[in-house]
């Protein structure tokens, strides 16, 4: 079986981003860019099945400016086998992705995608469910375990608010990502060596998808966020419940 | 003019607030006609629902199976009655982060993820980078997709409504994916999402027995509990008490923390609280930025010194 894994290149999430003063966008020049951390942990259970021998292929894929070969090249650091770079110059909305990423299984086949359940430049949380959708598979969103139960079939355990939510589906399916998945490993030296000979594929969106559907939203203005007002400091417990009764917060 | 179809969540025996708190951001749209389609087992749900005020009619799709808690089974049919509507909304809980995409992506359009303002009925504004940014979109597709982040509404309460109730059966359940169960950390305390008062704990509480004087203080003064990550993947609590960017976003009246220190993406689940109260040994921690009240001190010292004078 083959899995697909599909990254995107973001800030990396260490970085206090700030919205550009004419309000056009965030500054992203000079800033640390990372793969995204729900799709690092998406490539290291990929990485995992692999190894307990359930895969025998797991193929990266993005979607992005050519400089996305950095992430594309720490995957396969990490252990992926080969890289698929879909160039585009603008940034695609979901439904877009979602397209994209299905012409993409059409060509490769595998037999499960996995996928971060939202990239935290956007935190959109739309395309491995738009993409199960396209395709018309099983999903089995914001994972923090997935087992093979028999043949064909993924026992998956979702984060959701009451709890944890278990769920079976049938394979070929999208699993998308939670933080309590896996630990993905770091990258050794001698494996970012070896990377650099691993095949990348790059491909024009353009050929990949001639003619995408659906609009795409406008976005007409960013903004800062409202400070919240500055607070103060005490100095006992006696002074915090003072403060708590005033406001009526406590009794 | 705008006419909205609503996604009503539920946990099978009672309709969830966010419901509520989605109907509320949907009168700000002045539509003609706000309806809510509602899966569940249970017709008991539909009156619930039609007991809103504003709801001019509940499509009651009844659902066995637990298909009405698989997205698979259900978006079609939102998106098929969606068809008929300028607007098809969800809550951005876990429930409609699952569903709304799968809806989006049937009717052909973008989703509005995460709105928390209306300017009218094509524009919104959303957050990005975890709340670092706040967008405002517009999009003039013939059905406008969106999921409403909850903790910025109020819940509609009053349920003088008297909303038709339609009823049908859910056809096209998925055959490719089944229901197996739901395990709750679930306490008898307020709910985390909806409670007035929260109480937090951190890495710095240090374990899952050292918890126990965050759950006392909280049952003292009647308040939910909530935790960071950290705490979470340490063990100490389960998931469902996580506070955060991938947790649960809430806005208290009251939100008091022990030893957390404030990162950005726990930031993002606080910044509506009413009242951010801080204790953290480290009088440097980032909590301290945006705490309204802030005591620097050993929260093992702190807490039993609360529950003696409270
Ligand atoms: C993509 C992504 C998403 C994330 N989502 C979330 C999320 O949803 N929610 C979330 O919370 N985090 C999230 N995180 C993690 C986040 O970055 C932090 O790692 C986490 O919030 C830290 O938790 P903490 O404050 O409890 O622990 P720490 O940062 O370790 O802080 C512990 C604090 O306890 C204090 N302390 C220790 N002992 C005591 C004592 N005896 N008395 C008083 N104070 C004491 C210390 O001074 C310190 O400030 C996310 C991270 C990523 C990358």
């Amino acid at each position: 079986m083959k899995i697909l894994v599909a990254i995107k290149r973001v800030v990396d999430y260490n970085v206090r981003v700030q919205v550009k003063p004419d309000g056009s966008g965030v500054a992203t020049d000079g800033v640390k860019m990372s793969i995204n951390p729900f799709d690092e942990i998406a490539i290291e259970e990929a990485l995992r099945i692999k190894e307990q021998g359930k895969a025998d292929e797991v193929v990266v894929v993005t979607i992005g400016s050519n400089d996305s070969q950095q992430q594309l090249r720490t995957a396969m650091a990490m252990g992926a086998d080969r890289a698929i770079l879909v160039e585009s110059d603008q940034a695609v909305q979901p439904l877009q992705a979602a397209q994209v990423l299905l012409k993409v299984i059409e060509q490769e086949q595998p037999g499960l995608v996995i996928t971060g359940k939202q990239a935290i430049d956007d935190d959109n949380n739309q395309t491995p469910q738009m993409l199960a959708t396209l395709w018309n598979r099983p999903q089995a969103t914001f994972a923090s375990k997935v087992e093979f139960t028999g043949d064909n079939q993924l026992q998956v355990t979702r984060e959701v608010d009451a709890g944890l939510e278990t769920i079976q589906v049938e394979l070929p399916a999208v699993v998308s990502t939670d933080l309590r998945l896996n630990e993905p490993r770091f990258v050794k030296l001698p494996d970012i060596m070896k990377a650099k000979r691993k095949p990348l594929d790059v491909k024009a969106i353009g050929d990949v998808l001639p003619n995408a559907e659906g609009v795409a939203i406008e976005v007409l203005q960013h903004e800062s966020p409202q400070p919240r007002q500055k607070g103060i400091m005490v100095e006992s417990v006696d002074e915090l419940i003072d403060i708590l009764k005033d406001k009526g917060l406590v009794s | 003019m705008s006419k909205v179809l609503i996604l009503a969540e539920h946990n099978g025996s009672q309709i969830n607030q966010s419901t509520a708190k989605v109907l509320t951001a949907a009168k700000q749209l002045n539509a003609d006609a706000i309806d809510v389609v509602l899966f569940a087992a249970d017709s008991g749900l539909a009156s619930q629902v039609a007991a809103l005020n504003g709801v001019n009619e509940v499509k009651f799709v009844q659902c066995a199976d637990n298909h009405d808690q698989l997205a698979a089974s259900i978006a079609p049919t939102v998106a098929e009655l969606g068809k008929d509507y300028t607007h098809v909304w969800g809550p951005s809980t876990t429930f409609g982060k699952d569903v709304m995409p799968r809806v989006a992506a049937l009717l052909g359009v973008n989703q509005v993820s995460d709105i928390m303002e209306v300017i009218d009925a094509n524009t919104f504004k959303r957050p990005i980078y975890a709340g670092n940014a706040i967008i405002t979109v517009k999009t003039d597709t013939a059905q406008i997709v969106a999921t409403v982040r909850t903790a910025s509404y109020a819940a509609e309460k009053a349920m003088d409504g008297s909303a038709t109730i339609n009823e049908s059966n859910l056809e096209n359940a998925a055959s490719h994916t089944t229901y197996v169960s739901l395990s709750s950390g679930n306490s008898d305390r307020p709910d985390l999402q909806t409670a007035s008062k929260v109480i937090s704990g951190g890495r710095g509480v240090g374990s899952e027995e050292n918890f126990k004087i965050v759950y006392d203080l909280a049952d003292k003064i009647g308040a939910a509990t909530g935790a960071s990550r950290a705490a979470v993947d340490a063990g100490y609590v389960p998931n469902d008490m996580q506070v955060g960017q991938t947790g649960k976003i809430i806005a208290p009246d009251l939100y008091m923390c022990f030893g957390i220190s404030g990162a950005i993406q726990h930031l993002t689940g606080i910044k509506d609280a009413g009242t951010i109260v801080a204790i953290n040994k480290d009088a440097d921690a980032p909590i301290f930025e945006v705490a309204d009240v802030g005591l620097v001190g050993d929260l093992f010292k702190i807490i039993p010194e609360m529950m003696e004078k409270l």
